[in-house]
């Protein structure tokens, strides 16, 4: 048993899966939010388009966004494992990106800023970009992530003084989604960390895009605020791809860091509706267990 | 609002004719060119050295397509608009210097754009953002041409055949009217909803 083929092999899957088939959480969002636009509206054709194509993608199996993403992954290594080096780990998802952008195929999306030469196969100095984390126990997830370059243009970090408050964080996110506009093709996904520092709240933020429709936060408070940030936004009226309508986000995340006395970082994170992501869990007989959403 | 289908290339008076609203389907040919593509495009218009492809009256389309080569043919498989406000640093330009009759992408563009469009006879035209798989699929017929693949296969200058490639939304038409400004007056009254709500004072 070759377990570094394994993963290569599994991991490409996952980026497929990702590229070309909507989770079915994003899917139902979305659909509900074609029921909620006005009959005849741009907002309606809109949304149908999208729908059309996401069903049009799965069915053919073709990336349902020519974007498919510059190449992130979150990792969960157990701490008890050892069957895999991470340094190994870090070799077969660089692999897979490869392998991926051939065999899916996704669009090579690594380019040196310097010389803006394209690498053609999604490697590159930093990138893919590998999160870590340790956790209990003797298995790994990997979390396949390609971010879209548009919605990912529109992130934000503010730096509020901490007078500002609550108040303050709010009126960030809600001038933030109104100058991103139509950019990020909403619907979108929003994510927002605060606290932390600067990377730390845009790392928590980023992360939030993975968490399931609907899946409040844990804390009260932290949900309440994700509900109210929901129908705030969706009471502005940017709409599907920023030609008016309803339905400008499907869901808000919010997690939080302990905050520096002097600073209130935010950080916002957006997702575009191609609300991509796969993930499975590896243990060291070679089983894998994909987590299908 | 009307459907309109129209064909390359393009002449001025039918461009003009382009309500806000109106679908509109193309067939004939049009080309790719994203950020770094339009760069070298202007670059070459300067130093006054030929395109390897003639634009004019034609359509750009900003986007960056997903290919395959197989047995010495590119086949498209995903192609959808990108962001056109990148090319918001050069559309104006683009236009004045190739005579660009419609700009095919997403999100809408700026003031710049807006103005040399009414002055020079040309109209921005949205398509869904992200759905890649509706256009190849449906109206993209051959790759016809490509060039400047040194840019990488999302940045370089293709040229496409299409059949009734749309639908459309002319969202920004030749009369400087724009369906987003529409949109960004309705989000003023937006973000006063959206402040009050959650107890912003300003």
């Amino acid at each position: 048993m070759n377990i570094k083929k394994i993963i290569i092999n599994n991991v490409v899957e996952l980026l497929r899966q990702a590229s070309c088939e909507l989770p079915n959480d994003v899917v139902k969002a979305l659909r509900d939010g074609l029921k909620n636009e006005k009959k005849g509206s741009i907002a309606e054709a809109q949304l149908a388009a999208i729908i059309d194509n996401f069903e049009q993608a799965e069915k053919f199996c073709l990336p349902m966004c020519q974007d498919t993403g510059i190449h992130i992954y979150y990792v969960e290594f157990g701490e008890d494992v050892n069957w895999l080096r991470g340094t190994e780990l870090k070799k077969a998802l660089c692999e897979a990106s490869k392998k991926a952008t051939i065999d899916v195929p996704m669009r090579p999306n690594a380019v040196n800023p310097f010389t803006n030469m394209n690498s053609n196969d999604n490697n590159g100095r930093n990138i893919p970009f590998i999160n870590w984390e340790i956790v209990k126990g003797d298995k790994i997830k990997i979390t396949a992530f390609p971010k879209g370059g548009g919605s990912e243009n529109m992130s934000s970090l503010g730096m509020l003084k901490p007078g500002e408050g609550l108040i303050g964080v709010k009126k960030f996110v809600v001038d933030t989604v109104i100058t991103a506009g139509g950019q990020p093709c909403p619907p979108i996904i929003i994510g927002i960390g605060i606290g932390g520092g600067a990377d730390i709240a845009l790392k928590l933020a980023k992360k939030q895009l993975q968490r399931t429709i609907g899946e409040r936060h844990p804390e009260k408070v932290i949900a309440n605020l994700e509900i109210e940030l929901v129908k705030a936004i969706n009471m502005i009226g940017i709409g599907p791809q920023g030609l008016g309508g309803i339905t400008t986000c499907i869901d808000v995340f919010v997690e939080y860091a302990y905050r520096h006395p002097a600073s209130l970082p935010v950080g916002i994170s957006i997702q575009c509706w191609a609300g991509r992501h796969a993930s499975a869990v590896f243990d060291s007989n070679g089983n894998v267990k994909f987590l299908r959403k | 609002m009307s459907v309109v289908y129209l064909k390359t290339p393009f002449i001025e008076k039918q461009i003009r004719n382009l309500k806000l609203g109106d679908s509109l389907y193309i067939s004939g040919t049009i080309f790719l060119m994203r950020d770094e593509a339009h760069e070298r495009a202007l670059k070459l218009f300067k130093e006054k050295i030929k395109l390897p492809f003639d634009i004019k009256n034609l359509a750009v389309f900003h986007c960056g397509p997903i290919v395959q080569k197989k047995n010495n043919n590119w086949k498209v498989l995903s192609a959808g608009p990108t962001t056109s406000m990148r090319m918001e640093l050069f559309e104006d330009e683009m236009i004045k210097n190739y005579q660009i009759r419609v700009v095919i992408g997403k999100g809408g563009m700026g003031e710049k754009t807006i103005n040399a469009m009414k002055k020079y006879g040309a109209v921005f035209a949205s398509f869904t953002g992200g759905a890649g798989v509706l256009l190849p699929a449906k109206c993209i017929k051959k790759v016809k041409e490509v060039h400047w693949l040194d840019l990488g296969t999302p940045e370089a200058f293709w040229v496409f055949e299409v059949e009734n490639f749309g639908p459309l939304t002319i969202s920004i038409d030749a009369q400087g009217n724009s369906l987003y400004k529409k949109v960004n007056k309705e989000v003023d009254k937006g973000r006063v909803k959206a402040y009050k709500y959650l107890g912003i004072n300003k």
